[in-house]
């Protein structure tokens, strides 16, 4: 398919902008550039055809089902777009005075009292713009609690257990922080002894996620906070995993000090491709003196931050949009319905993890919450197909296919999500689409290594992408033919 | 109540019995009793979704959404083309994920690397990355990628906005690295203390090509200044002014960074915005965030994927270059499809009315006694200084009554006033008007 820029015609385009009503202005020529960026000139109907098929080449949670474990892929409602939509909140200046954005605020106080519920914290800021970012927002603040206690360079090893997300040992090494990696039980649980023997006086604190990315709730996870705080240290909660627990359990009362919250999978607001979410921060009341500044540097209006914050993390006040989608999903589900999505997220993948377990082995046996893992690992040593086949015969179903490859602590992964709003007949569906391909890539290995088949592309040269990265479009020079 | 569960009690009993549960709280049985939270939490019942539409549409008319707005201190209201929503909306953008299954995630990859490609011709550079979380952010990561063992400390102009200077604050103390901010003379950088503070110890130097205060520095003297001390330059970009200016490459620039709200992104209270961030060829391997390459699938075919990941934080964990692992997408997309039905025309001509309409509010805030309080030449944005005696807080409420958000006040009677291509004469003859009725 071709790129915009080999659509462009020299002249074409739509007219939006009126003639100037003012003498233009001529700036001192040593300012300017010589040639204008060369940017696409094209008609607004081609413009809306290009896009157009680009979605049609493209999957989102419309397509099918979408099981991407850790990704919590739910149905994103049409309502929040609708609420994010409105010019009072879409159109508003995040410097007007604050009486003329009082309902801007509102929605801020609104939204953080809910998740500071949620979550059984005392305290909650909005800025954070995604999952990482509020890691690293939440990071800061424990680093910030053993600086003001005079312990900043002496606290610097966080414990972060094997099955944890990428970004944790990423985010503690932006803090200034090493990382020690432990072990997990053969049960996929954090290792009690491992753990005690690792904490010490040089503790800063524990990266948990619970349920953790193998989908099992860790049931001595009050032992755990209380191993790491006897040592003085401070438990981090990656909310990342929340979806199966709202409601039901409370990273609060488990022992963390300080959690981050990922709107666009526990609460529903869209992933938009790859982005913007926004990543809440909530924290025991010892830690919110440190919190980030909740407006912007620039608003005269707002009061001086308190000298132990940690200072900004991104201007203004947040993704203030994705916020005020996530809190028209919470006003929906209220009360009963935070625990019942939670429920059903469990259910669903219960249900799924069931309809498989005759065919694919699974990583642990009995319940999970909202994700199990499967390995592929027999099935590459006997049978000559990997979780990768398994993958891009998914593909083929029309469906998006699990995370692969991950957690690290399992070989041959596929982590499934199907979160809550899936239908059982979606889930059987999607069941029956795993078994086929397990069974066609049994039939014929060999000739599952070329799936997938029906896309619109094949297995994409990635080594070739990364040796000799062309990472941007270069017009064909004048005089050349085009390819 | 509304909710979204799809399974109606029937179902959930036919799944609980294939799963081999009685009852849906067998299945938390790894969760501890006394750690279960009794009954429900403490917040407001479930509402039907006109209910929630009543609430949300009460709180958004207690702001005040102001026809004419003369403020912009890093957030600009432009004209926005109807076609911009209406592509950015498709539900197949809006709900997709971060495209790793590269097969099916063609459109949204392909989208990346056009946005990547006009990030380039903005900027001159040769590689942009996919975009991080917001123009505050970019600057800080950038700083983050120059430095190395020898050189930590990162120099930071006076005249970046001020969350620009407090994130890359932030940033730097969470990595215990040292960061200086350069003095502001006559509203633009003050090269001669900067000259004064480079030295063996400097990884990077971070100047806006057109500061906080709307004035347009002289980047070409600070690229030379840093590149003189083996120091990098980071040059905050305008995307609007870019179009007019010479570019961050020809500036000397190593890496441009900026806020890409003004390409057709909507005030929204300060976000979602659109962090972008280019380099040049050499850098390229030290940038944080996704990027997108072109390559070739197993027929030949054109093929876009996620590439570098050698980079990324799921590969090389605390080694990584940053721990982000997501973009701004769909911001991305809305400054790709603006950018496009604009095209090279229609964004000079925004650039260049936007510029000369806050030209003609200096001249007519001019004649009233609010003289500019610098000399430097400006693009869209400027200080005054109000005649003596003037109630600052006053004038701007005289303005707010009639619909008109004024300039943003920074203290000692100075006054950030912002004028875009949307704002008429008309509108800006009576903010003159109504300023000069109240001093009188």
């Amino acid at each position: 398919m071709k790129l915009i820029f080999e659509r462009s015609v020299s002249g074409r385009g739509t007219r939006y902008l009126p003639d100037c009503d003012v003498p233009v202005t001529e700036l001192d020529s040593r300012f300017l550039r010589e040639k204008a960026p060369a940017l696409p000139e094209i008609s607004e109907n081609d413009l809306c055809r290009h896009y157009t098929e680009l979605e049609k080449r493209a999957y989102g949670v419309n397509d099918g089902p979408y099981p991407l474990g850790s990704c919590t892929m739910k149905y994103n409602p049409k309502v929040n777009e609708a609420m994010a939509a409105l010019p009072g909140f879409a159109d508003v200046h995040p410097l007007q005075p604050a009486h003329t954005a009082a309902g801007c605020l509102e929605v801020l106080t609104q939204t953080a009292k809910y998740l500071c519920e949620i979550t059984g914290m005392d305290a909650m800021t909005l800025t954070p713009a995604a999952g990482a970012h509020g890691e690293l927002t939440g990071m800061m603040l424990i680093r910030r609690y053993h600086e003001q206690r005079g312990e900043k360079d002496v606290r610097r090893k966080v414990i972060v257990p094997d099955s944890s997300h990428g970004t944790n040992p990423a985010t503690a090494a932006m803090n200034g922080l090493e990382v020690v990696s432990i072990p997990s039980t053969p049960e996929g649980l954090v290792d009690l002894a491992a753990l005690a023997a690792a904490v010490g006086p040089d503790t800063a604190g524990l990266m948990l996620t619970n349920p953790n990315t193998l989908g099992l709730f860790d049931p001595h996870v009050e032992e755990i906070t209380r191993i790491v705080h006897e040592a003085g240290g401070l438990c981090y909660y990656d909310g990342a995993n929340l979806n199966p627990i709202m409601g039901v359990v409370r990273p609060g009362d488990m022992g963390f000090d300080c959690v981050h919250l990922n709107l666009h999978k526990t609460f529903s607001t869209p992933h938009g491709g790859g982005g913007p979410g926004a990543g809440a921060v909530g924290c025991k009341a010892f830690l919110a003196p440190y919190l980030p500044a909740p407006f912007s540097a620039a608003d005269p209006e707002a009061p001086e931050i308190p000298a132990e914050s940690i200072g900004a993390v991104k201007a203004f006040a947040g993704n203030f949009l994705v916020i005020v989608r996530a809190l028209t999903y919470l006003k929906t589900l209220g009360a009963a319905g935070v625990r019942e999505s939670a429920q059903g997220a469990v259910l669903n993948a219960n249900y799924l993890k069931a309809l498989l377990a005759d065919t694919y082995e699974m990583a642990q046996p009995g319940y999970c919450m909202h994700e199990f893992v499967m390995t592929l690992e027999r099935e590459k040593q006997e049978k000559g197909f990997t979780a990768m086949e398994i993958a891009k015969g998914l593909l083929d179903e029309g469906v998006h296919p699990p995370t692969m490859y991950f957690p690290l602590i399992v070989h041959e992964a596929l982590m499934a999500e199907p979160t809550e709003t899936e239908s059982p007949e979606s889930i059987e569906a999607l069941a029956e689409a795993f078994l086929r391909v397990y069974r066609a890539a049994e039939a014929d290995p060999e000739g599952a290594h070329h799936w997938p088949k029906s896309t619109v592309i094949g297995r994409p040269d990635e080594v070739e992408a990364a040796r000799h990265p062309v990472v941007r479009y270069v017009p064909a020079q004048e005089g050349t033919q085009e390819a | 109540m509304a909710d979204y569960l799809a399974a109606s009690p029937a179902d959930r009993e036919r799944m609980l019995a294939k799963i081999g549960a009685k009852d849906i709280t067998d299945l938390y049985e790894s969760v501890p009793e006394k750690l279960r939270v009794k009954g429900n939490l403490h917040l407001p019942a479930g509402l039907d979704e006109m209910s929630v539409r009543r609430e949300m549409e009460a709180l958004a008319r207690k702001n005040t959404v102001f026809p004419t707005v003369l403020r912009g201190a890093g957030a600009y209201r432009h004209y926005i083309p109807a076609v911009v929503p209406e592509i950015v909306s498709k539900e197949t953008f809006v709900t997709a994920y971060t495209p790793y299954q590269a097969e099916i995630s063609q459109g949204v990859l392909q989208s990346i690397f056009e946005y990547q490609t006009v990030i380039c011709e903005l900027t001159g550079m040769d590689v942009s990355n996919a975009s991080v979380y917001d123009g505050a952010t970019a600057a800080a990561e950038a700083a983050a990628s120059c430095r190395d063992r020898r050189r930590k400390t990162v120099l930071v102009s006076a005249c970046a906005h001020p969350d620009v200077l407090r994130v890359m604050k932030t940033y730097a103390w969470a990595a215990d690295t040292p960061l200086t901010v350069v003095p502001e003379k006559n509203g633009r950088t003050d090269m001669e203390a900067l000259a004064g503070l480079l030295d063996s110890s400097v990884a990077a130097v971070y100047v806006p090509q057109v500061n906080y205060y709307g004035c347009i520095e002289e980047a070409e003297e600070a690229a030379r200044l840093a590149h003189e001390a083996g120091a990098k330059l980071i040059l905050g970009v305008d995307p609007l002014a870019a179009v007019l200016l010479k570019s961050a490459a020809d500036c000397g620039a190593d890496i441009a960074v900026g806020e890409g709200q003004q390409l057709g992104m909507p005030l929204s209270w300060g976000g979602p915005f659109l962090g972008f961030m280019a380099a040049k060829h050499d850098m390229m391997r030290k940038l944080p965030g996704r990027i997108v390459g072109e390559t070739k699938d197993d027929a030949g075919n054109r093929a876009f994927v996620l590439t570098l990941q050698a980079r990324e934080q799921h590969i090389k964990r605390e080694k990584a270059s940053s721990n982000i692992c997501s973009n701004e997408a769909l911001c991305a997309m809305t400054a790709s499809v603006y950018a496009a039905a604009m095209g090279p025309e229609g964004l000079r001509q925004a650039a260049l009315q936007s510029m000369s309409k806050a030209h003609y509010l200096a001249q007519e805030l001019e004649k009233i006694g609010w003289r500019r309080a610098f000399e430097a030449d400006f693009f869209q944005e400027f200080v005054t200084e109000a005649p003596e005696g003037t109630d600052i807080a006053a004038a701007l409420a005289a303005l707010e009554k009639a619909g008109i958000l004024g300039g943003l006040p920074l203290g000692g009677g100075r006054v950030l006033w912002c004028a875009t291509e949307v704002v008429s004469r008309q509108e800006m003859d009576r903010t003159a008007q109504i300023l000069k009725e109240v001093r009188a």
